[in-house]
């Protein structure tokens, strides 16, 4: 982690003052370039806040990385206790000592033993430093911590004028000096030595916050060079100190264009069709029960397929058991845990202040290198730390993210009912692409549904779908969106079936006219043939009576005419039948 | 307690060991430099030795200037200061030296009763 710390450019050295580089994470940047370089540092602070650690990394990182070999002055700690303190820093004290790149003089102090007579001074602790500098040829002191002085020797005059003039010697030699010393309670340190010490003053502090310690750091004072003026978390981890700047990163990361699927591909299709972007942030808001992981996990497994890196931090789960619930997804995650592309990182909230929760992550993302990182939930982060503390570690954590261009995707769990809780506005800003998640009560059920509330630089949806979670995985559907609102759920199937009939029902209804029609069709046809054959009937039958009536008429006719000439009765013999057959009713 | 105790028995009566001869008195003076307040401090100590002690007293003077390293195997802070070494208990005395009561309280014991100004 250290190697990727940028390198300050370096200054005319004229014009400023040199400086000394702790090696220390984070403090160099905020004290902009290390300590003042052959002027002694005062390092003060409560007890427990880390001044000895601080003094001591500072030492072992000059041997080390700066090669500048250094001494130690322990007034309280043995050589032995020292360096068994900082071996829990990963440093090996004992092996700088034995190739003589750090000695440590345990600088005894019995006070039942001494009795003052008359005039002294302290050359011989001047002497006693003096040949440790000169026998390894430092560069560096640490005198930790000088203040043991004022409980063993009575004569604080005397003393007083002692340490002025050691300040003055220390600086006379050349060597960057830190002093650490007690916090007071209204000075700086409890006996004022930062009278003495004027050219710059770090002040430590231990403070504990809703049962959560986090500790602070502060350059009260730095004669003669820009510093950060704010306090910094630091923390005390297992690879020493890192102080982490909030303000320290610009926002002038790289961007990609290239598109990552999420492993869902309608919610690819609802983000332009191509999901997130590469080295982008996503917050998946929603409330218990909505899904938050199981999305997560898929857009995991998506990644994990693809051959990327994903590191999931998981504050709820233990990653078995994340592993086994979206078995029942149908979704494997142990084979990609097993093939080293999936690694899980699972802690409580709880279990340490979120500095101490960040530098792990930084710690963790730094070793695996990630293409994607999950953080499941990130409200659980919150409740280890003050809102604005909170914002301050994710924007760091982002700034940190997105400098790498990891992919990162962050659940946040919100409360029922008010899903935009301040603190997710606040969090949204940091934040590329925002999915929703909710649950949609009624008709005695529960559904899930999600959209898109933004996804910078990109098209996208801006329908609610509903998703279904079966044991074949996430799968997004349309919802009904009506004038009663969205239907989800059995509603919606509901309403389906409900138009199936509809349609069922038209068709039917289609088919009953049609027959309708072929039979009136049918009807008229039988009309007409039934008709025809009447009027063939009829015609027949007139032609059979025309044809009578004319045999008639004439054999009437003649008839008449045979009468007539029977009785000489003068009528004229019909010469053709006159009747037309129409105008005669036919017997039916 | 104590001091009334060793006043009020003869010394063969006392319940703590016999003390020892004067000439098994270790003491190391450490100075830094033949400055004034070092040339004092020697000479309070040799001539607190010849009072006291009549059969004298090993007395070694080092320079730290000298011996750096002295001063750090015997715990140096202050200069002058004198180690008595032998007999126990260890005793520092830091400063010119001009007052080295209680020095040879084993020795003798009415010195140590006087209180210590």
């Amino acid at each position: 982690m250290t190697k990727k710390r940028p390198i300050i450019p370096p200054a005319p050295r004229s014009a400023l003052l040199p400086k000394c580089p702790t090696g220390i994470q984070g403090l160099d940047e905020i004290t902009g370039g290390g300590l003042p370089r052959s002027r002694p540092t005062l390092v003060c602070g409560g007890a427990g806040c880390g001044k000895t650690l601080l003094a001591a990394e500072f030492l072992v990182r000059g041997a080390v990385q700066f090669h500048e070999p250094g001494v130690l002055m322990a007034f309280e700690e043995t050589a032995g206790e020292l360096n068994a303190n900082v071996a829990s820093l990963g440093f090996d004290l004992a092996g700088l000592v034995r190739r003589k790149k750090i000695l440590v003089d345990y600088v005894h102090i019995e006070p039942g033993e001494i009795q003052e007579s008359g005039d002294y001074d302290l050359e011989g602790l001047f002497v006693r430093i003096n040949h440790a500098i000169d026998s390894i040829g430092a560069k560096r002191v640490v005198l930790d911590t000088l203040e043991a002085l004022f409980s063993g020797l009575r004569n604080e005059a005397i003393l007083r004028a002692e340490l002025r003039r050691l300040f003055r010697w220390l600086k006379a030699k050349g060597v960057t000096a830190v002093i650490t010393a007690e916090r007071g309670r209204e000075q700086l340190t409890r006996h004022g030595l930062e009278e003495y010490v004027s050219d710059c003053v770090i002040l430590l502090d231990h403070r504990v916050n809703d049962q959560i310690a986090t500790r602070h750091m502060r350059v009260v004072k730095y004669r003669g060079a820009m510093h950060g003026t704010n306090e910094f978390p630091f923390l005390i981890g297992e690879n020493g100190l890192s102080v982490l700047p909030i303000t320290s990163l610009a926002l002038n990361h790289q961007v990609s264009n290239e598109r990552i699927a999420t492993g869902i591909p309608r919610l690819d299709a609802m983000l332009g069709g191509r999901g997130f972007f590469r080295g982008s942030s996503i917050l998946l808001t929603g409330t218990p029960g909505t899904g938050k992981t199981i999305i997560s996990a898929n857009f995991a497994h998506a990644a994990a397929r693809r051959g990327e890196r994903v590191l999931f931090f998981s504050f709820e789960e233990s990653p078995n058991q994340i592993i086994r619930n979206l078995h029942s997804i149908g979704l494997h995650l142990e084979p990609l845990v097993k093939r080293g592309l999936l690694r899980f990182h699972s802690a409580r909230p709880s279990l340490y202040g979120l500095e101490m929760h960040l530098a792990t992550m930084f710690k963790e993302i730094a070793e695996f290198q990630p293409h994607v990182v999950i953080v499941d939930p990130i409200t659980s982060l919150m409740d280890a730390g003050t809102d604005s503390e909170c914002k301050g570690m994710i924007t760091r954590l982002i700034d940190y993210l997105k400098g790498g261009q990891v992919t990162t995707l962050f659940t946040s769990l919100t409360q029922g009912g008010h899903v935009l809780a301040q603190s997710e506005a606040a969090m949204s800003s940091l934040m590329d692409s925002w999915i929703l998640l909710q649950d949609f009560q009624g008709n005695g059920e529960r559904n899930r549904v999600l959209y898109v509330l933004k996804a910078r630089g990109m098209a996208h949806s801006n329908q609610v779908r509903e998703f279904l979670i079966s044991d074949r995985g996430i799968d997004v559907v349309d919802a009904y969106i009506g004038t009663s609102g969205v239907l989800t759920g059995s509603a919606r199937a509901a309403q389906e079936s409900l138009e199936k009939a509809a349609v069922l029902a038209s068709q039917q209804e289609a088919a009953q006219l049609e027959r309708e029609v072929e039979r009136k069709h049918a009807a008229l046809e039988r009309q007409i043939a039934a008709m025809r054959s009447d009027y063939e009937t009829e015609a027949a039958e007139l032609r059979r009576i025309a044809d009578q009536v004319g045999t008639r008429t004439i054999v009437l006719g003649t008839d008449r005419a045979a009468s007539g000439r029977l009785r000489q009765a003068d009528i004229k013999a019909p010469t053709s039948p006159q009747v037309s057959p129409r105008n005669r009713k036919l017997p039916a | 307690m104590k001091t009334k105790a060793i006043r009020s028995q003869p010394p063969h009566q006392s319940p703590f060991p016999p003390p020892v001869k004067a000439g098994n008195y270790i003491l190391r003076l450490f100075v830094a430099g033949a400055t004034a307040r070092s040339r004092q401090a020697v000479l309070h100590v040799r001539q607190t030795c010849a009072a006291e002690l009549k059969a004298g007293c090993q007395l070694e003077v080092i320079d730290i200037y000298q011996q750096p390293q002295m001063a750090q195997d015997h715990q140096i802070l202050a200069t002058p200061t004198l180690i008595k070494t032998y007999p126990r208990p260890v005793r520092r005395f830091i400063g010119n030296l001009l007052n080295l009561a209680g020095l040879f309280a084993e020795a003798k014991p009415e010195l140590a009763a006087k209180p210590v100004l």
